[in-house]
């Protein structure tokens, strides 16, 4: 894949906090990276340097080859964003709105309806968008954002305060989008989120990527040790795990999660606990999912290398 | 430059107020009282053949007034002389102060109010120029103001006509003087107030903050307005020419300082000084 946004050393400072510290980071084009990262970790400043709104202190920034700051409205034009806030015009109706971003990004007055269809709100268009839920202002801000038919969809907590359902919703429509080929960059501080969507996952701290890559390649770099699950009737019988060959560490979440050292030597284990009696209930090795990933990431990054909490 | 993406910046805005009845009712009102009210109150009063007193006074100002001050008021009676004097000289400033209220209050917005309402990122991220951006807040803002001054006049020049007329002897409203006020000298002394309040509006952090600055900015442009239009009285045509050259080259140098000092990281409310 060819190199759609990349940023090399990338700092941007507000006052004395340094909001983005040295942030490298590259984005195929048409793959879709997840900025994760807790609030302050540099997610929003970063997306705001890619389309030139922020000079960067130091480090250089190219999206499809183009400078930010001496290219903006270039890119600008080829970027879709929606902000943490919705940022729509209250006052005026769905259509309104889209009419108007419409006119900015010279789209065809087609692209309205198209949308606005696309997104699910074109019966609400004629309404003002003060009455919106916060699904509704979600979708229509998507639908403002790819309505000139983008080729870089940046999206800033693009589910902020919707319930599961219309979270869920616009998920599914970001998904869509980022199988039309487009280049997409989300921001979230909420795991569940990128899984399923990301291509390239960039673990966000500090306003540094404290680790990048592939959701499968990061579970393989930072999950090496397989977790499986265990319970039984008599959950005392399990305390003779810890301490058996092959067994790391042992711990009590609901059920026993124990890491081991191989897959390979559940068999026997399994059988050696029969054997004592043990009535088993429950044996399921554990999938890595993001949520598991992201904090043993999180933990391995600060045993690692300590940082203090910064906030942007 | 882009006009069409500026009057685009400006659309927006102008629509938003012209759907916020809570925006145009006290603009009405406010050009109402100033336009209608006091003129055909004032005017009125000075029609009266009752008023002897009234005009008498006015008349004793007039005949203090040097030569040529008091040749061009026109009129063969006291009577006559003290409306037409009224009407042409006393509530011409009224014509600065009208706009400026009414622009200033959506200049001190321009920007800040965006900020606060969230649509200063969306802006940050548009292909707009910040010169496209600040243009056309600055439309947005003049025009409401200026259009209001435009449908001011006009009714301000039936009032004069119907309620002086008859006693100057037929109608005489507008005089040069008033035209060149309205067409010259009022458009630019408006774009000097709102391009020092729209690149306020940029520096602020609040809109109440920004209303504060506007009304700092709109009193002395308002008394400035009141000083030459003292020269209206001694030469309409030549004060009127010299003061709206001097508020176009301010005007102009105030725009362009103004779009120079407003960026994107403004518009988010991340820049030093926000």
């Amino acid at each position: 894949m060819t190199t759609g946004i990349q940023l090399d050393g990338v700092s941007r400072k507000f006052g004395q906090i340094r909001a983005v510290d040295g942030l490298t980071m590259n984005v195929p084009q048409g793959s879709v990276a997840v900025l994760l990262g807790p609030n302050g970790a540099g997610k929003t400043t970063t997306v705001r340097l890619i389309t030139g709104s922020l000079r960067p202190d130091a480090g250089s920034i190219r999206v499809f080859g183009l400078d930010p700051i001496a290219d903006g409205q270039a890119i600008r034009q080829r970027c879709g964003v929606v902000p943490p806030k919705p940022a729509l015009y209250d006052r005026l109706t769905g259509r309104n709105n889209l009419e108007y971003a419409a006119m900015i990004w010279d789209a065809p007055a087609r692209a309205i309806e198209e949308a606005a269809a696309r997104f699910g709100i074109d019966d609400s268009l004629h309404l003002k968008v003060a009455g919106y839920s916060t699904g509704m202002r979600t979708r229509l801000a998507l639908a403002r954002a790819v309505i000139h038919d983008p080729d870089i969809l940046l999206l800033d907590e693009p589910t902020a305060g919707l319930d599961p359902e219309s979270a869920r919703a616009v998920l599914d429509l970001i998904r869509e989008l980022a199988g039309s080929g487009r280049t997409v960059i989300m921001a979230t501080h909420l795991l569940h989120e990128a899984e399923g969507i990301a291509d390239q996952v960039i673990l966000m701290g500090a306003g540094r990527a404290r680790a990048a890559g592939h959701p499968l390649e990061l579970a393989a770099r930072y999950m090496k040790d397989p977790v499986v699950i265990i319970d039984a009737e008599n959950r005392a019988t399990l305390e003779t795990l810890q301490g058996r060959p092959g067994v790391i560490s042992t711990v009590w979440n609901g059920a026993l999660h124990m890491t081991i050292e191989s897959i390979e030597i559940l068999p026997d284990l399994v059988a050696e606990l029969v054997n004592d009696g043990v009535r088993l209930t429950r044996i399921e090795p554990m999938a890595a999912t993001l949520e598991h990933l992201y904090f043993e990431m999180q933990r391995q990054l600060r045993d690692m290398n300590p940082q203090p909490p910064v906030s942007s | 430059m882009r006009w069409g993406k500026v009057w685009t910046v400006a659309r927006v805005d102008l629509h938003r107020l012209f759907i916020s009845k809570d925006y145009w009712i006290p603009m009405v009102i406010l050009g109402g009282i100033f336009f209608v009210f006091i003129p055909w109150v004032l005017l009125g009063v000075v029609t009266r053949p009752q008023s002897i007193s009234i005009v008498q006074q006015i008349g004793e100002v007039l005949t203090s007034l040097p030569g040529a001050a008091g040749d061009i008021v026109q009129g063969e009676t006291a009577q006559a002389r003290a409306a037409y004097s009224l009407a042409v000289f006393l509530l011409a400033p009224v014509a600065i102060v009208v706009p400026l209220t009414i622009s200033s209050a959506v200049g001190a917005q321009a920007i800040v109010g965006e900020r606060e309402r969230g649509i200063g990122e969306f802006l940050a991220h548009s292909p707009l120029t910040i010169r496209e951006i600040y243009a056309g807040k600055l439309l947005a803002s003049a025009l409401p103001g200026y259009i209001a001054t435009l449908g001011g006049f006009a009714v301000y020049a039936l009032i004069v006509n119907l309620r002086a007329g008859p006693v100057v002897g037929g109608w005489f409203f507008p005089t040069t003087g008033w035209w060149l006020l309205i067409f010259w000298v009022v458009p630019p002394f408006l774009l000097v107030a709102l391009a020092i309040i729209v690149r306020l509006s940029a520096r602020v952090q609040s809109t109440a903050a920004a209303q504060q600055a506007a009304s700092l900015i709109s009193l002395p442009i308002i008394m400035a307005s009141y000083v030459a239009s003292s020269g209206f009285v001694l030469n309409p045509t030549l004060a009127a020419a010299i003061v709206g050259s001097v508020a176009w080259v301010l005007a102009i140098w105030g725009i362009a300082s103004g779009a120079r000092a407003i960026n994107r990281e403004r518009l988010l409310g991340v820049a030093s000084g926000n």
